[in-house]
């Protein structure tokens, strides 16, 4: 995603990457990141807590103007959880690297079954580019 | 408080365990380009780019095998067409609820609160994990670049998971 914004901001758009993997954003060295240690999959929060999803946005949206060094990461002050159990298990059971091909993978039958009818009232805008 | 997990470290150990070849991350020394904020951001139109393979019911979804599409979704979509295709995280929460890895619904309420200015007509997904560098950088990043300068974005949010 670095890459992108790294793209984008040479464009003349100025970008801020969210992170969950500091090490990470670190290396590919974004313009403007803001870093906030959750587990893999909740990049922007936890589940149906709307109201901190909003103080984790407000937050990280923030960085637009106080972070004023290129490169610069903002680490944004909460906790998964009380001593964060999930660190030590963090990836161990997470891309296991099955094998791959080309089929889309639908998260379910119905999604499947309206992608190939192509019904354009199932979706307004059913673009997809390579 | 414990120290950030050392993901490269892990993803590593955990390919060559497998007996994949190594994923090359993306090491810049050079400094990133800047482009200051131009005007506030309750003046801005905001662009998203998530990469956790999010797609709207009616699309195709995202498959496995070095997959560079991206989709384009719109900024009023109902939350509950929203789904989510992806090999390296568990997507349990994603699926009950998209906000934790695409934050549409807190981009529009922020909107609506006038801490931003608008979002741009669509966000933009894809699903990360592309092992080409390259070919994000010499096909993707230039095309996701494209719609959001069509789209006039002055400021863009970007999402991985």
């Amino acid at each position: 995603m670095g890459l992108i914004a790294r793209h984008a901001e040479a464009a003349g758009i100025s970008t801020l990457c969210m992170s969950s993997a500091l090490d990470i954003t670190q290396a590919v060295n974004p313009p403007r990141a803001a870093f906030l240690d959750y587990p893999l999959g909740h990049t922007t929060g936890k589940p149906h807590a709307p109201e901190l999803q909003r103080e984790i946005l407000v937050q990280a949206l923030e960085g637009f103007t106080s972070l004023t060094t290129p490169g610069a990461v903002k680490i944004l002050p909460f906790r998964w959880s009380e001593d964060d159990p999930w660190k030590r298990t963090a990836m161990l059971d997470g891309d296991t690297r099955v094998p791959r091909d080309d089929t889309p993978q639908y998260q379910n039958d119905e999604d499947r079954r309206r992608a190939e009818e192509g019904n354009p009232a199932a979706c307004p805008v059913c673009e997809v580019s390579a | 408080m414990q120290l950030p997990v050392e993901y490269m470290t892990r993803i590593r150990d955990n390919y060559a365990k497998l007996g994949y070849k190594p994923y090359q991350w993306v090491v810049n020394m050079e400094p990133p380009p800047w482009q200051p904020l131009r005007k506030p951001l309750n003046k801005c139109r905001l662009g998203l780019i998530a990469s956790g393979g999010i797609y709207v019911t009616g699309q195709v979804a995202f498959h496995f095998k070095d997959d560079i599409s991206f989709r384009a979704i719109p900024k009023d979509v109902k939350t509950t067409d929203l789904r989510t295709a992806h090999f390296a995280y568990d997507q349990t929460d994603a699926r009950q609820d998209p906000n934790v890895v695409f934050p549409i619904d807190t981009l529009r309420r922020l909107v609506q609160e006038g801490l931003i200015g608008a979002l741009a007509d669509h966000a933009y997904t894809f699903m990360g994990g592309i092992y080409s560098s390259r070919r994000v950088r010499e096909e993707l990043a230039p095309q996701l670049t494209a719609r959001l300068l069509a789209e006039k974005v002055d400021v863009a949010l970007l999402v991985p998971v």
